[in-house]
């Protein structure tokens, strides 16, 4: 994974000297040795520890616990065969998709485009409201929505002085709850990534397109989005993996529950690991949580012309 | 700026009227999203006041300190926020360490290895760390490293170092290289050089990888809770959680009264380096290196 720099050849900058001696360049590569160590001990080891993890019966108690052994396949046919896992993944991509691709991102780049054209003072308040949400921590997070959207919680409150019928969101819709409670909580991640890219165009070419006549939406579409487009991708994939691996806030919320009605696949693969003590199967869950991620990378990267990239 | 200053006020007064609508319009839409974004917070700050808070939002009958009085003690409060800190803080300082070391020579040498070496560094940033959790618990188990506090926090840099490397990469690059180069001459190493010169030119930087990595460490549930275990180990993230069954009957009062002692350290961080945040994500937009 990141043992290229270990191996790496570093060459010299255009204005030095330009030998290639090669005491020299482990000299230079030095500095990143132990960042490099960390990185492999602790990230690509669980990763490739993962890959043989998910082939064996490894359990915390019972027989996978005196003998581990290689079961082959065993672990994802058991998944791809039980409704459970396939409940996981459907709710995992609805909570992706809706929270993450679509809530947090479009709310995220309303916001940055509201926050170039509004008083200062509301710049300011609504800035420190939304950051607020987001540097909060995970459970406090999950508590406030928890009382917010529970049986005799605030909403109910509000629903009653409007004389509506109350309504556990927790319990009759509870992708929906904690959807709601991602966007609230990641929605500040795309409003800064937004607002730093928009602060970085120069606003002639807007100003110009407003002289030939173009509308704000046919500025925005023709001009700001493929002006901005490497920071939407980079921001789409960046909201997709967060998204994908939300586990404290639904844990929270909901617990996965009703029966398994909001549990997304990192919930899932917690309670065949942990409840169930099925390292082995635990771990292939986690595997196809990883592979989901990386096929959204590749999707996106695919889609990002390669002179874009870094 | 004599010579603009007519064609823009020209340009001013003519597009004043639409600018108002416009600006008024913005406003009054971000007010109203700044509102609905408080409406959960408001139950947090008005129940850790009342000494019968429900879940429900209710004004306080009388505001009390009861609820903070009833935490603030070694096993509530003080001990998880120490275990937080310790936690956090160390994390944090190996994780800016490591971070600077690499970013330097990424920043500064031209090879062959940096792009593929970054582009590992931007991937493995978004690795869902919920999917390696087992594997590493299972790791911690076999070489006997569950609930310790200080592999808890290795682990949390490791995690946290590929945005770290990237953020810092990319403000070292903004750092001119010319004051380095009369330091080499008079012979400075490179570690030398990085603490003495690079570092103190790119403070604002540094301050936002710290701060953005210890929010980020203060915040993470899982971690934590997957690898330690010992009540007296655990930092405020896990005791939040176990708080109701400490109990038997939740007494939300004093869970918001935590919540909030909890969130505060990194509320006043945000306050002091807020505006600094901003370059962050500047910084970051800037992948192009």
């Amino acid at each position: 994974m990141a043992a290229v720099a270990e191996t790496s050849t570093l060459t010299t900058g255009p204005g030095r000297t330009n030998d290639r001696d090669p005491a020299r360049t482990a000299r230079r590569g030095m500095p990143l040795l132990p960042a490099v160590a960390l990185l492999l001990i602790f990230m690509a080891g669980p990763v490739i520890y993962s890959i043989y993890l998910a082939f064996t019966n490894k359990a915390l108690r019972g027989e996978g616990a005196d003998h581990t052994s290689l079961v082959g396949l065993t672990n994802f046919t058991d998944a791809f065969a039980k409704a459970d896992f396939w409940n996981a993944m459907w709710l995992t991509l609805v909570f992706t998709v809706v929270s993450g691709v679509i809530g947090q991102n479009l709310l995220g780049m309303a916001l940055a485009l509201l926050l170039r054209k509004c008083a200062a003072w509301v710049s300011w308040l609504t800035g420190t409201v939304v950051i607020g949400a987001w540097i909060i921590p995970e459970v406090v997070a999950g508590y406030l929505w928890y009382t917010f959207l529970s049986g005799d919680g605030s909403l109910n409150k509000v629903f009653d002085w409007f004389g509506l019928g109350p309504q556990d969101w927790l319990i009759s819709a509870p992708i929906v709850a904690v959807s709601f409670a991602n966007i609230w909580r990641g929605t500040a991640f795309s409003m800064l990534t937004y607002s730093a890219a928009l602060s970085q165009l120069d606003p002639e070419v807007e100003e110009s397109a407003a002289i030939d006549g173009a509308g704000p939406l046919r500025r925005f579409w023709s001009i700001t989005v493929p002006l901005i487009r490497r920071s939407i991708m980079t921001n789409l994939l960046l909201t997709t993996l967060q998204t994908l691996s939300v586990f404290g806030l639904i844990f929270v919320m909901t617990g996965g529950g009703p029966g398994t009605k909001s549990q997304t696949l990192p919930l899932y693969m917690y309670q065949q690991a942990f409840s169930f003590g099925q390292l082995g199967y635990g771990t292939a869950v986690a595997l196809v949580l990883l592979l989901v991620g990386g096929v959204a990378a590749l999707a996106y990267l695919k889609v990002l012309p390669k002179e874009d990239l870094t | 700026m004599t010579t603009d200053a007519p064609a823009l006020r020209r340009t001013t007064r003519r597009s004043r009227p639409r600018d108002t609508a416009v600006k008024t319009g913005s406003s009054g839409i971000l007010l109203i999203v700044a509102f609905l974004f408080c409406i959960p917070l408001v139950w947090v700050i008005l129940a850790s006041f009342d000494k019968n808070a429900s879940l429900a939002v209710a004004w306080p009958g009388s505001p009390t300190f009861d609820n903070y009085r009833g935490v603030l003690n070694e096993k509530t409060t003080y001990r998880p926020i120490w275990n937080s800190l310790l936690l956090c803080g160390g994390g944090t300082i190996l994780t800016v360490v490591c971070a600077a070391l690499a970013a330097y020579p990424l920043s500064r040498y031209r090879s062959r290895a940096t792009r593929p070496f970054l582009m590992t560094i931007i991937f493995a940033s978004g690795l869902p760390l919920t999917a390696i959790m087992i594997p590493v618990y299972a790791m911690f188990v076999q070489v006997n490293l569950i609930d310790s506090m200080p592999a808890a926090a290795v682990f949390l840099a490791a995690s946290s170092l590929p945005y770290a490397i990237f953020l810092m990469k990319n403000f070292m690059d903004g750092v001119p290289q010319e004051l380095e180069e009369s330091a080499w001459t008079e012979g400075a190493g490179m570690v030398r050089t990085l603490w003495s010169i690079v570092l103190p030119l790119m403070r604002p930087g540094t301050a936002v990888v710290t701060m953005l990595t210890f929010v980020g460490m203060w915040g993470n549930f899982f971690v934590p809770f997957m690898l330690l275990l010992s009540p007296d180990k655990l930092p405020a993230a896990v005791s939040l959680f176990t708080f109701s069954s400490q109990y038997g009957q939740v007494q939300y009062g004093q869970l918001a009264a935590f919540s909030i002692l909890y969130s505060l350290p990194v509320a006043l961080l945000y306050l002091l380096l807020g505006r600094r945040l901003r370059d962050g994500f500047v910084a970051a937009g800037g992948v192009k290196g």
